[in-house]
């Protein structure tokens, strides 16, 4: 019996699982992204509520978003979506080295792109002193925007997990080839996640008259 | 006999391996064994409630009284009111479903045992985090801006006790400003908002597993439509919590920085908008009270049929509309804010969409009054509690469309109305159905039946005192008896029929004494239930009792609607059910053969590292309440090195240890479909 089918199906000893011909995890994370989804919805929405509410004191997110930058850093995080299908690729075609290097390329494009969160964050409380507390606007546009940074870190470490694992001599097994897999899917899902957010909260904020 | 008792190797330390004793259940993965824990932990918190709600009783016995301080009240009705819905209704929810969900698709247990643990434990964590208020929680008269209002009088008011007044007290749905820094300073209401956000957590990883359970883990021909109501339920509950739980989860960070990090999402100091609150929580509240009460509805449509000795009338109508109360249920929500200055378009299209709902609910109460027409009906005790259900219930819901008329609900909200109806559906239906549930169930628990005579005095006494506790709020309120008020006047007026509804209290808190007298004692003297003590339908009864751990030795293969039924029963010229002229011989057969596995069965092995993750969690929020002090910010670093350390040591662990003989459970589900004769037509059903 091979590994995977060891860890999936029997699972629970039932030869005939997954009865929607779905393996139980990636269902389970195709589930979980679907409750993401809404979560990211309560805070887009929130911000949209406050961003264009006239009549806060303090400095509103759009007067600071430098644009030109994070464009850069988006196309940074999209590239990272491309490396991550190519590392897939990669392991499908049984092709280690190359799961490996694209797999430790996906984690440095998301570095980068957080290293550039962290960046543009200093540069609106220092320089524009936009902080957590100036209004409700600020307070949704950080909130936002970290909890998506904290899905790209924690998406990171998920990579170079399975990068360190990669390093080993057996490489990725199909055990962990279904991991890549799952890792794959939510990586995907918070790069869509920040298309949306650069799309409305970026491009679209307007400072109210 | 099953393989699990051998020692197994481990990756990082020995593996745990007892099944019985107190280290079985720190670890076990069974999903059974986490439904008891689910249920016993809810039921300890219900207790807990009850004596809450029965401490404001002895208050409000009396006008004028001085009993309890309003601080004290403020923060009683808070924990009754959160302990009820969260630590009592949602995990006892929870303990069926994993109790009964794959026995009742014939599954050997959930798609992710060892989640299925994580998830128990950080609950249980949960609940005792927001419970450890009672002993480091604060709560101080407001301050900052202009140092009034907030809801704490000075030195919690006149009164005898207060010795729980620095509790969270700002009502089981927080409102802000209210709940937020300013009005609600000290650190109760942190324990309040953080403590919902890992219960949340908890019943967010429960409801992916039950969704994937049973999307994925169904017996041979068990098609979506041939699946028990029960599940059907659960299915709807899993995605309301789904898709309702990260919405509460972001408006609880919201609160969360508001009162820990500055930010002004909810305080109009800063511009913060207090009715945002209001929208997201109810966008979670409402669904929410669907899944207090559609695990109570599965409950009674499977014991309904059982009965009243006939198939449950309208099967598909009963699915149907619990998935359209599941949807309609995201678009209500604000007919719990028709007072908070809503424009009237939005009062007028809330207050429709609610009438909508009696619809699907309607043809649920006919379905079930048509499962019972012409039936022989047997009232053993979990009838009775299923019919108190219909008629209880039935009373809650016409109060409830009663709210959605917007002129009447202005009159109605805030006073003892809307206390009567909340009572009305939740314990005159959700309790009612747990209980159903629970006297039918427990043979599968521990072989044996509970008393019917003792069952019968529980309900009686429940169903009296609950109707005078809570019948009388319906023209306490109507008269003006503002809700979460601890005093009323003299003159008022109001004196007798809160009498009554105390003595009424008191009452159903006797009837629940009866009821665990008769659990502890039936546990071990009762009556031996043998395989189908109440010549059941559906195919958990196929199981033994107890359960063995396995579940099923030979998974079933389902060929139609209570499958279980159609075993033993044959149909006349009539459609009338006679029994198989061998009925006893299937039966005995059935459990000979369940009893006995054919080859060993492999179960996943327990582990210690779902409770380790999850004891890190409430350390971490422990940490964020206090992450101004060192030792606070020691805490979250600690806490999380706990859980990480713990996530790596879960991703090593296999979730079975490598076996040495690996017969595939092909052959015995093969062997088994076969002997039962009713291997042909049923393996090609996997349907969605
Ligand atoms: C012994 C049975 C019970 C009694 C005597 C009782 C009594 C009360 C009382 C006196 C209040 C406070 C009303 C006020 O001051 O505004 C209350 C509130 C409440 N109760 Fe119960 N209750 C009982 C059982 C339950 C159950 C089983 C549930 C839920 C399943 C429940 C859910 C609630 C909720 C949600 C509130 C509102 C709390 C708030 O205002 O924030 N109660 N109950
Ligand atoms: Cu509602």
């Amino acid at each position: 019996m091979s590994d995977l089918a060891h860890d999936a199906a029997v699972d629970l000893g039932h030869p005939e699982q997954e009865s929607t011909g779905v393996e139980n995890r990636k269902l389970g994370m195709w589930v979980f992204l679907s409750s993401e989804f809404l979560f990211f919805g309560a805070l887009i929405s929130t911000y949209l509520l406050y961003s264009n509410r006239a009549g806060f004191q303090g400095t509103y997110p759009a007067e600071v978003y430098d644009i030109p930058f994070t464009s850069v850093s988006s196309f940074v995080l999209l590239m990272s979506s491309l490396t991550m299908v190519l590392a897939h690729n990669a392991l499908s075609g049984n092709d280690q080295n190359g799961a490996r290097t694209w797999l430790f390329a996906t984690a440095a494009l998301g570095a980068i792109f957080l290293a550039g969160q962290v960046f543009e964050f200093t540069e609106f409380i220092v320089e524009a002193g936009m902080t957590l507390s100036s209004n409700p606007a600020a307070s949704a546009f950080y909130v936002l925007t970290g909890f998506h940074g904290a899905h790209v870190a924690i998406g990171v470490i998920m990579l170079l997990s399975l990068w360190g694992m990669s390093r080993r001599k057996e490489g990725l097994s199909e055990r962990q080839g279904m991991n890549l897999e799952l890792v794959g899917l939510y990586w995907h899902f918070v790069d869509i996640i920040w298309i949306i957010i650069f799309t409305v909260v970026y491009l679209l904020s307007i400072r109210p008259a | 006999m099953t393989a699990t008792a051998e020692r197994p190797q481990t990756t990082i330390f020995r593996r745990p391996s007892s099944t019985t004793g107190f280290w079985s259940w720190i670890t076990t993965v069974d999903h059974k064994k986490i439904g008891i824990m689910y249920g016993y932990a809810a039921f300890v918190f219900f207790i807990l409630g009850g004596v809450e709600a029965l401490l404001l009783r002895i208050q409000l016995a009396q006008a004028n009284a001085e009993f309890l301080t309003a601080g004290a009240y403020n923060a009683l009705f808070t924990m009754h009111g959160t302990t009820m819905i969260f630590l009592f209704v949602m995990p006892v929810g929870a303990a069926f479903m994993n109790y009964l969900l794959p026995l009742l698709i014939g599954a050997r247990d959930v798609a992710f045992p060892r989640l299925n643990a994580l998830s128990w434990w950080i609950f249980l964590f949960g609940g005792i985090f927001l419970y450890s208020t009672f002993i480091f929680g604060t709560s101080a008269p407001p301050v900052g801006i202009d140092g009034v209002g907030g809801n704490l009088p000075a030195g919690g008011g006149p009164g005898t006790f207060n010795f729980l007044a620095d509790s969270p007290n700002g009502g089981w749905f927080g409102y802000q400003p209210n709940a937020g820094p300013f009005y609600s300073a000290g650190t109760a209401m942190d324990y309040w908002a953080l403590g919902l956000q890992i219960l949340g957590l908890a019943s967010l990883i429960s409801s992916i597993n039950f969704i994937v359970t049973i999307l994925n883990m169904r017996a041979k021909g068990m098609r979506l439509l041939r699946m028990p109501v029960f599940v059907w339920m659960s299915t709807v509950v899993a995605f309301l919590l789904l898709f309702s739980l990260p919405i509460i989860a972001v408006a609880l960070f919201m609160v969360m920085f508001d009162r820990q990090f500055g930010s002004l999402f909810f305080q109009p100091v800063g511009g913060g908008d207090p009715v945002l609150w209001q929208h997201l929580f109810w966008l979670f509240g409402h669904p929410e009270v669907y899944v207090l009460i559609l695990p109570a509805m599965g409950i009674v449509s499977e014991v309904l049929p059982v009965f009243s000795r006939k198939p449950l009338f309208g099967y598909s109508a009963i699915v149907f509309a619990g998935a359209a109360i599941g949807f309609l249920g995201f678009g209500v929500w604000a007919h719990h804010m028709l007072a908070s200055g809503i424009t009237p378009v939005a009062q007028a299209a809330f207050g429709l969409a609610t009438m909508t709902i009696a619809i699907p609910t309607g043809i649920k109460i006919f379905n079930w009054i048509g499962t019972m027409w012409m039936g022989r009906i047997q009232l053993k005790t979990p009838m009775l509690f299923a019919i108190g259900f219909i008629a209880m219930f039935t009373i809650g819901g016409l109060s409830g469309v009663i709210h959605s008329i917007v002129p009447s609900d202005w009159q109605q909200t805030d006073t003892y109305f809307i206390v009567a109806h909340l009572h009305y559906v939740l314990f005159g239906g959700s309790i009612f159905g747990i209980f159903a549930g629970m006297y039918y169930w427990f043979p599968k628990l521990t072989g044996r039946v509970m008393n019917d005579k003792l069952g019968k005095l529980h309900f009686w006494l429940m169903l009296i005192g609950f109707n005078l506790t809570f019948a009388p709020m319906h023209w306490l309120g109507l008269q003006g008896m503002i809700r979460r008020t601890w005093k009323y006047a003299p003159e008022s007026g109001l004196e007798p029929w809160n009498v009554a509804v105390t003595i009424g209290a008191f009452i159903i808190a006797l009837s629940i004494a009866v009821f665990m007298f008769n659990w502890y004692n039936s546990r071990r003297r009762g009556e031996a239930s043998g395989l189908d003590p109440w010549d059941a339908r559906t195919i958990e009864w196929m199981s033994p009792n107890p359960t063995p751990e396995y579940n099923f030795a030979v998974p079933p293969v389902v060929i139609r609607l209570d499958h279980f039924w159609h075993l033993k029963y044959d149909q006349d010229e009539d459609g009338r059910a006679v029994p198989k002229a061998d009925k006893d011989e299937i039966l005995a057969q059935i459990e000979d053969e369940q009893l006995n596995p054919v080859v060993p069965i492999q179960l996943p092995n327990p582990t210690y590292f779902p409770i380790v993750m999850a004891l890190g969690i409430p350390i971490v929020f422990y940490g964020i309440i206090y992450h101004t002090t060192l030792w606070g910010k020691a805490l979250i670093v600690i806490g999380v090195i706990i859980s990480l350390a713990a996530l790596i040591g879960w991703g090593m662990e296999p979730l079975e240890e490598p076996h040495e003989e690996s017969e595939s459970d092909a052959e015995i589900a093969t062997v088994g479909g076969e002997e039962a004769g009713i291997a042909e037509g049923a393996g090609e059903d996997a349907d969605v």
